[in-house]
C-alpha cells in the first residue's frame, strides 16, 4: 500500500479520518473552546431548562438546542476543513517560479546564472497595483490576498487569520463557516445569559426570596451567567468586526496591516470590494463553495504515474506519425524538406511535429 | 516496422507555464498571450481558443447567479449538512473543466506532442504545458 498525499503533506498540519479532517498542529485551545461551549450549555440544559420550560415556554430549551446544534456544525466545519491551502509548487513549476516565473528562461540551465531573480511581481487588479511576493517555502508567487501562515507553514488563499480557538487557519474556504459560527455563538451567548439571569430573578420573586438565596438555590445559573457575561463582549465585538470586514470585503490580515488605509497621503482603494455592502455579504456567504486543491486522499504517486502514461502515449503517437509520413513519402514521392516532411494529406490531422532545434 | 524499435527522446520535455490573469480580480482566469515557445508546435488560434474556453468554464463555475445563491442559502440553513448529500455546482464545473482538458489533449494536443496539465493539479496557479521533443530520428 503506497502512501496517500495527506501522509506526506509538507505543512505543519494534523489529519484525522484518513485525511478527511485537516487541522493545525496545536489544537489544545480548540478543546478549551469546546469544553466552555458544551459545559455552559450542559449546565443550562440540566439546571435551567426544566424550570424555564414550565414557567416561561416549552420553546426555550428547543431554541437553545437548535442554536447549539448550528454553532457546533459551523464550528466543526471551520475547524475541520481545508482553509484554502495552496499546495506547494514542485518539480519544474518550483524551478520556474524560483527563476523569476518567465517562460523565456531556460530551465535546463544550471542555477549559477540566476543569482538575483525578482522576488516580487507587480500585477494590476481592477486598476490597483498589487505586489505579489515570492514564498520561499511554497516556491510560488503568492496570489493576491494569499499569505503564509507561520503556524501551519502553508500559504492560504484569502488568508484571514490563524485562529487558535478553532484550531485552524481561517481563509477562502472556511471564512463563511467562521463568520456564521461567530454570529450564532453570539446569539447563543446572549440567549444563555438572558435566561440564566431570568431564572435567578424569577426564583427570587417567587417565594419572597432575596436575590442571594435565589442564587444559592441555583448556583449553576450563576456560573453560566458569569461565563456568558465575560464571553459575550469578546464574541459580540468579534461578530461586529467581522460583519464590518465582510461588508467591505476585507480580511483581518489586510485590516491589521492597513492595506487599504491612507498611506503617505496616497489612498489605496480596496480592489476586491464590489462597493456594495449587500453584494459583498452575499458573495462571502452564498458564493461558490470552492473545492480543496490538496487532493489529500489521493495516492501520492498517482500524478507521477499519470504523467508517465501520458509520456508513453505521446511517444507512441509520434512514432506512429513518423512511420505514417515515411510510408506516405514513398507513395506520394514527396521529399523531406529541411527536416520537415511535406504532407499532402489533411494538415490538421496528419501534420507531424517538426523536430525541435537543439 | 519492428515492434521493439522505440523512438529515442533526445532531451527532457520543455515546460511552458500559462500564468494567472488578475486584472479583473482574484477569480480564476489565465493569460491568453501566446507563449513563443509553442511556435511551430501549436497554432496561435488553437492555443488561444483553448485558454479562452478554460477561462469561460471557470467564469461559469464562479458565477454569482441564482443557482449558486440558492445552493449557498440552502446549505447554510441545513448547517452545511447538505454538502454530505449533494455535489456542489463548483465541484461539478471543475469536473467539466477536467473533461474538457482531457478531450483537448486527446484530440489536439497529444498528437502534436504537447500535454496540458490540469490547473487543479497546480493549485490553479498556472496551466502547465509539457512540450515533448520530437524524436530526432532521421526520416
Amino acid at each position: 500500500m503506497s502512501k496517500k498525499r495527506w501522509q506526506v503533506f509538507p505543512g505543519k498540519n494534523r489529519f484525522f479520518c484518513g485525511g478527511r479532517i485537516i487541522m493545525a498542529k496545536q489544537i489544545n485551545v480548540f478543546f478549551v473552546t469546546l469544553i466552555l461551549l458544551l459545559g455552559v450549555c450542559v449546565l443550562f440544559f440540566v439546571f435551567d431548562c426544566e424550570y424555564l420550560s414550565q414557567k416561561v415556554h416549552w420553546l426555550v430549551p428547543v431554541i437553545a438546542g437548535v442554536l447549539l446544534a448550528f454553532t457546533l456544525l459551523f464550528l466543526f466545519r471551520t475547524s475541520f476543513s481545508d482553509p484554502g491551502i495552496l499546495p506547494r509548487a514542485t518539480g519544474d513549476e518550483a524551478l520556474f517560479n524560483d527563476r523569476g516565473a518567465d517562460n523565456n528562461v531556460d530551465l535546463t540551465q544550471s542555477s549559477a546564472n540566476f543569482r538575483n531573480p525578482p522576488r516580487t511581481k507587480d500585477v494590476q487588479v481592477n486598476g490597483e497595483t498589487v505586489k505579489l511576493k515570492y514564498c520561499f517555502t511554497c516556491k510560488i508567487f503568492r496570489p493576491p490576498r494569499a499569505s503564509h501562515c507561520s503556524m501551519c507553514d502553508n500559504c492560504i488563499e484569502r488568508f484571514d487569520h490563524h485562529c487558535p480557538w478553532v484550531g485552524n487557519c481561517v481563509g477562502k474556504r472556511n471564512y463563511r463557516y467562521f463568520y456564521l459560527m461567530i454570529v450564532t455563538i453570539t446569539i447563543l451567548c446572549i440567549y444563555v445569559l438572558a435566561f440564566s439571569i431570568a431564572h435567578i430573578v424569577m426564583l427570587s420573586r417567587e417565594k419572597e426570596n432575596t436575590l442571594i438565596t435565589a442564587m444559592s438555590e441555583t448556583p449553576a445559573s450563576v456560573i453560566e451567567a458569569l461565563i456568558a457575561f465575560f464571553a459575550v463582549w469578546s464574541v459580540l465585538g468579534l461578530a461586529g468586526f467581522h460583519s464590518y470586514l465582510a461588508g467591505t470585503n476585507q480580511t483581518t490580515n489586510e485590516e491589521i496591516k492597513g492595506s487599504w488605509a491612507q498611506r503617505h497621503g496616497e489612498v489605496v482603494r480596496n480592489p476586491y470590494t464590489t462597493n456594495n455592502c449587500c453584494g459583498n455579504f452575499t458573495k462571502i456567504l452564498c458564493g461558490p463553495s470552492y473545492t480543496s486543491l490538496l487532493r489529500l486522499r489521493e495516492d501520492k504517486n498517482k500524478e507521477k504515474r499519470d504523467m508517465e502514461e501520458v509520456k508513453k502515449k505521446i511517444e507512441k503517437l509520434m512514432f506512429e506519425q513518423q512511420n505514417n509520413s515515411n510510408s506516405q513519402g514513398h507513395w506520394t514521392n514527396s521529399q523531406p524538406h529541411n527536416g520537415i516532411p511535406v504532407d499532402h494529406t489533411d494538415l490538421q490531422t496528419q501534420l507531424p511535429r517538426t523536430p525541435t532545434p537543439s | 516496422m519492428a515492434a521493439n524499435e522505440t523512438t529515442e527522446v533526445a532531451t527532457a520535455p520543455k515546460k511552458v507555464f500559462v500564468q494567472r490573469d488578475y486584472t479583473h480580480g482574484t477569480e480564476c482566469k489565465y493569460e491568453t498571450t501566446y507563449p513563443t515557445q509553442l511556435e511551430g508546435v501549436i497554432a496561435r488560434e488553437t492555443f488561444t481558443d483553448t485558454v479562452n474556453k478554460i477561462n469561460e468554464l471557470f467564469e461559469r463555475a464562479e458565477e454569482l447567479g441564482c443557482p449558486t445563491y440558492t445552493e449557498g442559502c440552502l446549505s447554510c440553513m441545513t448547517g452545511y449538512l447538505l454538502y454530505f448529500c449533494i455535489e456542489t455546482k463548483y465541484s461539478k464545473e471543475m469536473k467539466q473543466i477536467s473533461l474538457f482538458i482531457q478531450r483537448q489533449n486527446d484530440e489536439i494536443y497529444h498528437p502534436r506532442g504537447v500535454h496540458i496539465v490540469e490547473p487543479m493539479l497546480r493549485g490553479l496557479r498556472c496551466i502547465e504545458l509539457v512540450v515533448y521533443p520530437a524524436p530526432n530520428k532521421p526520416i
